[in-house]
């Protein structure tokens, strides 16, 4: 689905986080965050799926749609729209219990109880996060005995239970050795087939790689927007070319 | 070390080594077409043994930013920069192939004296040579205007070339004898034609450097 935001600003108490940030984010692409840290990539990423909702002292204006919908006003739920709009963060979160528990958590949340459809949702799934061949015979096992990069997937498997449009990946690989995270961009590039995909990375190689467009952040500004090609071979703005080229303090 | 300033040492070696090949492949120019006008056998067979000076000078530059661009991943003007390099290493070749041709064709003149002095020939010689080193002067000192100011130049060289062909003709036509020699001048004067257009070459990639736009000319 379409993301559209239209004059986002945010302020952690008297701090402005974000400044008035518009951005078209397409259907069936992977979109790249970058920008040195505290620019603001997490807490825009988490906007779009109403996770600074539980930030006391946090305030946000504009406008935010996806898929034509404001996700902001009065009659969305939210807990439908965290279905829709998947996320996956940094540290591997695999709850502490079987790896197909994890899986089932979100479709039993959403009502679905019969066996042979959790059955068929758990292994579509893991099959979508390329784990089901290792983890077919200890469905019943505990999710935390799995490696970091397993850990990973399975976290990306139990975001898809829920079928989700949007997949926003907050560093999804920065803990990972390379296969792993190798495992993980081919994931993305599969994924992008049937969804929006919204990754933060700070691997520059890892947006080249894999981010169809890639969005500079910097103190909290949208510096520069663009197809990932011409953001890294030709940038417009000097500040981009002085972070990606490393020049930057 | 930092590793921007690894970076810029890097790359520094390959300016310096780009700029070692520019001077060779001035030499060349200027040594085929002075072996031409001065008839000097030895010199002409010089120009034609060097060639194999550039061909490597080429291959090592090509490996540095092959290097480059596979160990340190470079972005933005760094990537345009290593990228316009490589392209520019294969025009400078070219005309060191072109000058060793130019020392092939003077070597087939015979004894006879020249049915004219080759002074158009000289010129575009000069005038080519001046160009290939401006070209790759801006590249290192990423002077856009220099590097633009290749094209109006050329236009100076395609001139002569007219000039020198019609000249030729007329030869040829006041005396069929005189087509072997005709032809031979013919020749060199196209190569040294063409020797101005690599130099424009390479100044579309000395903007592209620079500004991210690369025109096909
Ligand atoms: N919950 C919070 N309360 C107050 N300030 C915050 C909070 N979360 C983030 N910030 C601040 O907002 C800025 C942007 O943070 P963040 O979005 O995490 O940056 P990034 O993901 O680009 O590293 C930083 O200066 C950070 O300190
Ligand atoms: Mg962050």
């Amino acid at each position: 689905m379409n993301i559209s935001v239209r004059n986002c600003n945010l302020w952690y108490g008297d701090f402005q986080a974000l400044k008035n940030i518009n951005m078209d984010i397409s259907n069936r692409e992977v979109t790249a965050f970058i920008g040195p840290s505290g620019c603001g990539k997490s807490t825009f990423l988490k906007i779009l799926n109403r996770m600074n909702d539980l930030v006391d002292g946090c305030r946000i204006t504009g406008s935010f749609h996806i898929g034509g919908v404001d996700i902001f006003d009065k009659s969305t739920d939210v807990n439908l729209l965290r279905k829709k709009v998947g996320m996956v963060f940094q540290k591997p979160n695999p709850f502490p219990m079987s790896i197909y528990d994890n899986i089932a958590f979100a479709p039993r949340t959403f009502g679905v109880r019969k066996k042979a459809e959790l059955d068929r949702i758990v292994e579509d799934s893991l099959r979508r996060a390329s784990i089901w061949d290792e983890v077919k015979d200890r469905l019943k096992k505990s999710a935390l005995g799995m490696s970091g990069g397993q850990q990973q997937r399975l976290c990306i498997a139990r975001a898809l239970a829920a079928n989700p449009d949007i997949l926003l990946m907050d560093e999804p690989t920065s803990a990972l050795d390379p296969i792993s995270t190798g495992k993980i961009e081919a994931l993305m590039s599969e994924l992008k087939q049937e969804l929006t995909i919204v990754i933060v990375t700070h691997n520059m190689q890892q947006a080249t790689r894999i981010a169809d467009k890639t969005a500079f952040f910097y103190l909290g500004e949208l510096i520069e927007y663009d197809t990932t090609e011409k953001l890294f071979s030709c940038p417009t703005d000097r500040r981009t070319e002085n972070y990606i080229t490393g020049r930057f303090g | 070390m930092s590793i921007r300033s690894k970076y810029e040492a890097e790359l520094a070696l390959v300016f310096n080594k780009l700029i070692a090949m520019c001077r060779a492949v001035e030499t060349a120019i200027e040594k085929s077409v002075t072996a031409l006008v001065k008839r000097d056998r030895d010199m002409s067979a010089e120009v034609i043994s060097e060639d194999k000076y550039v061909d490597n000078l080429e291959h090592e530059i090509e490996q540095d930013c092959l290097k480059i661009l596979l160990m340190e991943h470079p972005v933005a003007s760094d990537f345009r920069d290593v990228s316009a390099a490589l392209k520019m290493i294969t025009d400078l070749e070219r005309i060191s192939d072109q000058a060793a041709d130019i020392s092939e064709i003077a070597l087939q003149f015979g004894d006879e004296d020249f049915i004219k002095e080759p002074e158009h020939i000289t010129l575009m010689a000069h005038l080519a040579i001046d160009m290939v080193k401006d070209s790759v002067q801006s590249y290192i000192n990423r002077d856009i205007e220099l590097a633009r100011s290749l094209d109006s130049r050329d236009d100076r060289v395609d001139q002569l070339f007219e000039t020198v062909k019609g000249d030729l003709v007329e030869l040829i036509r006041k005396d069929g004898k005189n087509a072997d020699q005709a032809i031979l001048f013919m020749m060199i004067a196209k190569y040294l034609e063409r020797i101005a257009d690599h130099a424009v070459n390479i100044g579309e990639w000395v903007e592209y450097a620079v500004t991210g736009c690369h025109k096909i000319g």
